[in-house]
């Protein structure tokens, strides 16, 4: 299904993101997989996809928010794989806390990861995306973004901006055939939730039950093959945000 | 001066007689939107071999090329 493209997935070597790169590998994709730190991680999901879908798998370490390494990172990826046609926005951190007490810093780094690195990312993988005449891009949003959450309004306000973003970019490609969807999960069992598992929201999942990562990167394979979708926002979520 | 190397890149593009575009040729003229803009300079990239980001939006192909020249200069 996606023999001979190329998928760029940020925040790839764990939780969603990981989940991500074995599924469009899996669907014959070559990956290039950015990660923040973890260089292990980010190469041991790079081995399976090697090994197990026989595709071509790249890690890059890569801070998003920082434009300049971004720009680099993307001519990076352009001279190993000479193409791309799928980006999938998924690098997010949280540092939660209760707005009357965040600090800045907190502030800063959640925005500026999360929703100025999906930016950074469009913004320098756009004229490959031109140049493949076809693209299709994912923003991993969230339903606190939708909804809002007490101890989030950082993450929230990320998340909710990359909804915009994702709107306003699917109107200013579409002549250009390249989508841009996002995707907004619900409570998603990854290290990322685990302080959340105690969380009352929890027992109001219409679905009875956290999701898996696996569900998320199934989103993701379903928006790339929806020819006629973008400026969706798709809910994987249980039902909660209904 | 980049003006033959890019009216190379357009007419390559549009199909258009290269001896038509001129440097006060708007894009719009030729059909050129400012996202196709973008995807030109990737192809320029390639021909003239240094890695240029447009930064703002150019009217002309003219603009273009001093464009490319004060980057290059830079």
């Amino acid at each position: 299904m996606l023999n001979g493209k190329v998928a760029i997935i940020t925040g790839g070597s764990r939780g969603i993101g990981a989940a991500i790169t074995y599924k469009l590998a899996s669907l014959g994709a070559d990956v290039a997989v950015i990660y923040a730190g973890n260089k292990d991680a980010a190469e041991a999901v790079c081995d399976r996809c090697k090994a197990e879908f026989g595709v071509k798998a790249e890690a890059y370490l890569c801070d998003v928010s920082d434009f300049g390494a971004v720009k680099e990172t993307v001519v990076r990826i352009k001279a190993d794989f000479g193409a791309a046609h799928i980006l999938v926005n998924n690098a997010g951190v949280t540092r939660d806390g209760l707005a009357a007490m965040m600090r800045e810093e907190d502030f800063d780094k959640v925005v500026d990861t999360n929703l100025k690195g999906a930016f950074n990312m469009i913004r320098h993988v756009t004229p490959l995306l031109l140049r493949s005449k076809e693209g299709c891009i994912i923003n991993i949003s969230s339903v606190s973004g939708l909804m809002g959450n007490a101890g989030q309004s950082n993450y929230s306000a990320s998340k909710a901006g990359l909804i915009g973003l994702t709107k306003s970019v699917a109107k200013e490609y579409a002549a250009k055939g390249i989508r841009c969807n996002a995707i907004a999960p619900g409570f998603i069992k990854t290290d990322m939730t685990e302080a959340h598992a105690d969380n009352p929201l929890l027992s109001m999942i219409p679905l009875g039950k956290m999701g898996d990562v696996e569900d998320v990167a199934e989103a993701v394979a379903y928006l790339i093959g929806a020819k006629y979708v973008t400026g969706e926002v798709l809910r994987v979520d249980g039902g909660i945000a209904m | 001066m980049y003006f033959n190397a890019i009216a190379k890149v357009i007419a390559e593009r549009t199909d258009c007689d290269i001896s038509t575009i001129k440097p006060e040729s708007t894009f719009v003229e030729l059909g050129i939107d400012s996202l196709d803009t973008v995807e030109l300079l990737m192809s320029l990239e390639d021909e003239i071999g240094v890695e240029i980001e447009l930064d703002k939006k150019v009217e002309t192909v003219g603009d273009l090329d001093k464009f490319i020249q004060s980057k290059v200069q830079g």
